[in-house]
């Protein structure tokens, strides 16, 4: 039964889901409610989950003497503890995003700009990668390079500086934006037309009990 | 790299160029960034088809329309998505539009609040005062990712039963009437990801029809350009994006400003491609006399 009753489930909820998308009245469109409100409710629980385990690894991390990665783990159970308490009993209960709470204070002054520093970091290594990554070894990745770099010169107002002298839709900006609406588009729809039909076969398969790794053993 | 011997001083050189540390790119692109930003310049952009739609569509919204914004970002998108937010804001508070906020993101509501303090702080709406409420809301954040815009685009209350500050949603007069997605005008989605844009095409668009505009980050722009024209009115990507979706709804802000840094960054970046280029041809061509 341990595995019957949730490919029921998995069954049961996956032909309402479909059939309400075609009948979307009663009594379908209120049972797709419902399943909705299991599915955030299953999610609030999943990332409960998510921010136990992390404690846990980090915990057990911060109290091994032997790892070099301790400090870390030391950080990441403090900065949870520090910004959970300060949320939950120091900022106000239900509004404790709002402007002018402690919560709100963390958010936008710690938060925020070490985010925000982690992303930027991006740019440095993506400048870094295309120096070693964008060489001209083949047709493919010749194609590829004056793309990018076509691209690339393209997005900035120096490109259309550069090619100031031509007539319009031909300067940079212009060649990028063809480009992008047209080779890229037809990559794109090419790629997401494929995925669309994998993950319908995926979730057929799934609602027809065909595929059930989801439940663990083989 | 061991098998690039040299064979003359230029390929000696190249070998340099091929063998370059990395850390000698991080501090160009380091300067190239920074250096702009204490520049008080700003460029003159050509307005792509697909940000000029975006701004179009907004212009064509009627003044006290009702409009969601779904804010689904956090800090580390900010830079590129944070102007794109203030400039919708300040279109809405130029036209009276009534905002109601939400976010599949957990920090998108805090930043649209953030993003609707800096429009309001805009000198040329220093006349208005909205109230928290009746003239704009914020819902907050819901989990369930798409599962939500399937719940809003039939139960908006019950899917969002209280605001962001706590109040029912029965007790706020905005909120009053509004029952599902098609009681909106229009919807402005500003997108890091997952959950974002794509989602909101899927089900809010294609299945309950409500009329969008996208603002995404430059990494997910590409993926987003099939749907322009038919499910999404208008797509705002990148900053280069932001800073056209700036100039063309005439709210000149941070993106156009960090333009310039983009700008010099890109060329480095080039010059820098081609230089391994040259390297690794000249070291190609000494590797085949050897």
């Amino acid at each position: 039964m341990r595995r019957e009753i949730p490919t029921f489930i998995a069954f049961f909820v996956g032909i309402i889901c479909i059939v309400q998308f075609f009948i979307p009245h009663w009594p379908f469109g209120g049972m797709v409610n419902t399943f909705s409100d299991w599915f955030g409710l299953l999610q609030a629980f999943a990332i409960w989950l998510g921010a136990l385990n992390l404690i846990k690894v980090s915990l057990e991390r911060s109290f091994n003497k032997k790892s070099h990665d301790r400090w870390y783990g030391i950080v990441v159970v403090f900065s949870f503890l520090l910004i959970a308490i300060i949320g939950l009993f120091f900022s106000g209960a239900r509004g404790f995003q709002l402007a002018g709470t402690r919560f709100d204070f963390l958010y936008v002054n710690i938060y925020t700009p070490l985010s925000s520093t982690m992303f930027a970091i991006l740019a440095f290594f993506v400048a870094s990668a295309s120096y070693r990554a964008f060489r001209a070894r083949s047709w493919e990745a010749t194609l590829l390079l004056v793309a990018a770099f076509l691209v690339m010169l393209g997005r900035v107002p120096l490109g259309d500086t550069l090619t100031g002298f031509a007539p319009d839709g031909y300067r940079l900006s212009d060649i990028a934006s063809w480009i992008m609406t047209y080779p890229q588009v037809a990559g794109q729809r090419a790629i997401m037309i494929g995925i669309a039909l994998g993950v319908a076969s995926a979730s057929l398969r799934l609602i027809l009990g065909l595929e059930r790794s989801y439940l663990g053993g083989e | 790299m061991a098998d690039m011997t040299p064979t003359n001083g230029n390929a000696s050189f190249f070998e340099k160029m091929m063998r370059i540390d990395r850390r000698v790119i991080f501090v160009f692109i380091g300067v190239a960034l920074i250096f702009p930003m204490f520049l008080n310049v700003t460029q003159h952009l050509p307005v792509s088809r697909e940000v000029q739609m975006a701004s179009d569509a907004l212009e064509a919204i009627p003044e006290g329309a009702l409009v969601l914004f779904a804010c689904d970002y956090d800090p580390p998108s900010a830079p590129e998505l944070q102007p794109m937010a203030v400039s919708a804001f300040k279109v809405a508070l130029r036209k009276k539009w009534r905002m109601v906020i939400i976010g599949l993101w957990p920090q998108g509501p805090q930043q649209a609040n953030m993003a609707l303090n800096t429009a309001l702080a805009d000198p040329r709406y220093k006349d208005v005062h909205l109230t928290e409420g009746v003239d704009y809301v914020n819902l907050g954040f819901q989990s369930g990712n798409e599962a939500v815009i399937q719940k809003m685009g039939s139960d908006i209350p019950t899917t969002f039963p209280r605001d962001y500050r706590g109040i029912p949603v029965n007790q706020i007069p905005i909120m009053r009437g509004i029952k599902n997605l098609g009681n909106f005008d229009f919807v402005v989605n500003i997108s890091a990801g997952y959950p974002g844009t794509r989602e909101w095409v899927q089900f809010g668009v294609d299945r309950f029809g409500v009329k969008m505009i996208s603002g995404s980050t430059a990494v997910q722009t590409t993926e987003m350009f099939p749907y322009v024209g038919r499910q999404l009115l208008g797509l705002v990507g990148g900053m280069r994006g932001a800073a056209e979706f700036e100039q063309s709804t005439d709210n000149p802000g941070l993106a156009l400003r960090f333009m310039v840094g983009q700008s010099v960054a890109h060329v480095i970046v080039i010059a820098f491609i081609l230089i391994g280029n040259a390297a690794y041809f000249a070291t190609r061509a000494g590797r085949k006399k050897s």
